[in-house]
């Protein structure tokens, strides 16, 4: 019986990248459907009744929402290539807390850098570089989050770098010049086809943000 | 012997450090336990986590593991000979199901968070928006099943145990209940159900210390910050 896979996404979305990102590392075909927030269709609300949110993975009809719980569904379905977790146990608990951090830490602050201005700003700058610096720590000299080989570390932070130049360019900071081997790291990672497919141009999403702020009166 | 010791930071009121607690003991797993003091943190609870300087703190083969969640699926992954003690389904989707209430419980945190800060002006709002979220995981999450992980005790129970025993406190000091057996009949069911469980029956903290710490915490939070 052939697998039938939805994802319900929206282009920007740093979360719905990982769902993309997985699928692809894994390669697996799967009809994407581009969801509109300001109006979301019957079929998101009735797969993610609790949340309303994207991405959801409809497989063979059942709904698997939130993006980590997503690509851990993703890597234990189709276990039998590109395993994104380790089999270790430490190795793995030290993935997920990696992957917790990013999404507890960085997602706050990259928000506050598009939202808010003066001293507010400057600590939204201060906070993620901060949180960058961790990062680039525990990276250390290892060429992925997952050691040798891309895993589920790397596949929870890359889809924000996209979204980088955007936070930049609102905070007037360059993420080079403070973690320059974090956007080495970047780099390795945006050379890998499943990656530069599944991320969304940089321009584009500043462009979206601009729409954003004018329209909520963060200029 | 040495190698495997299991080694257990936590501090006596924490529910997050009771999630561990729990889990060890469903695995019959040993475990040392060390008490933290905040107001003086001890070097090796900021050594093994540095990044949150946070409990519970599990170390095991001189390797720590920190964050409820992720020392919960450590655990499960790490003692999983006997599929007696499994604590999460062996189905992929009933997994995921699993994880996603597992989640969910932050977004329950928060809300009784805000219920257990409330004053008088703004408990009607708070607990109306407590007892919304506590009918999702009922109507949910718990569905018709003793308990969220269905005969046996799993994850999901232990992630969501809190509910059973500090939530008793919080309603006492806010003068409103949110779980009550005429509104919430089958998650109130579950909060009995859920402590007359061994495991659980005798590793719980006392309750009128517990009731002594919450109103500490309560003053400690509600209080307007000093000028220094």
């Amino acid at each position: 019986m052939a697998d039938e896979v939805v994802l319900l996404d929206t282009y920007f979305s740093m979360f719905g990248m990982r769902a993309r990102l997985a699928l692809a590392e894994k390669g697996i075909d799967y009809e994407y459907k581009e969801e509109n927030l300001g109006d979301k269709s019957p079929v998101l609300l009735e797969m993610n009744p609790v949340h309303k949110k994207i991405p959801v993975l409809i497989h063979n009809g059942k709904p698997v929402c939130e993006s980590l719980i997503i690509v851990q569904y993703i890597d234990e379905v189709w276990k039998d290539n590109s395993p994104l977790l380790p089999s270790d146990p430490y190795q793995k608990a030290q993935a997920r807390f990696w992957a917790d951090f990013v999404d507890k830490k960085l997602y706050d602050a990259g928000r506050r850098l598009c939202t808010t201005k003066g001293d507010e700003l400057e600590t939204a700058k201060k906070d993620f570089i901060e949180v960058l610096k961790l990062l680039e720590a525990e990276l250390g000299e290892k060429p992925y989050f997952g050691g040798e080989n891309f895993g589920f570390g790397d596949v929870a932070l890359i889809t924000y770098s996209n979204w980088f130049y955007s936070y930049e360019t609102c905070g007037n900071f360059s993420a080079e010049e403070h973690c320059p081997k974090l956007m080495e790291w970047v780099k390795r990672c945006m050379g890998k086809e499943s990656v530069s497919k599944s991320l969304a141009d940089p321009k584009k999403i500043y462009d979206s943000i601009l729409v954003f702020k004018k329209k909520h009166g963060f200029e | 012997m040495e190698e495997s010791k299991v080694i257990v930071h936590g501090f006596w009121a924490s529910a997050y450090v009771y999630r561990v607690i729990w889990a060890l003991k469903l695995k019959g797993v040993k475990y040392d336990y060390i008490e933290e003091d905040f107001s003086n943190k001890s070097q090796s609870l900021l050594e093994y986590n540095p990044v949150h300087k946070k409990v519970p703190v599990l170390v095991h083969r001189g390797r720590p593991v920190v964050e409820s969640s992720v020392i919960l699926e450590y655990i499960e992954e790490t003692w999983s000979d006997d599929p007696l003690t499994s604590l999460l389904p062996s189905d992929a989707y009933e997994r995921s199901v699993a994880r996603f209430w597992i989640d969910f419980g932050q977004q329950v945190s928060r809300t009784l968070f805000a219920f257990f800060l409330s004053s008088d002006e703004n408990k009607e709002t708070t607990s109306k928006k407590a007892r919304e979220t506590l009918e999702i995981i009922q109507e949910q999450a718990l569905g018709g099943k003793k308990f969220f992980g269905g005969n046996r005790l799993g994850l999901v129970d232990l992630s969501y145990g809190w509910l059973a025993h500090w939530l008793e406190p919080i309603q006492e000091l806010v003068n409103v209940k949110v779980l009550e057996p005429n509104t919430l009949p089958t998650l109130y069911r579950w909060t009995i159900d859920f402590k007359h469980e061994p495991v659980i029956k005798d590793n719980l903290p006392d309750s009128k210390a517990l009731l002594e710490h919450t109103t500490r915490q309560r003053k400690k939070f509600t209080s307007p910050p000093k000028n220094n």
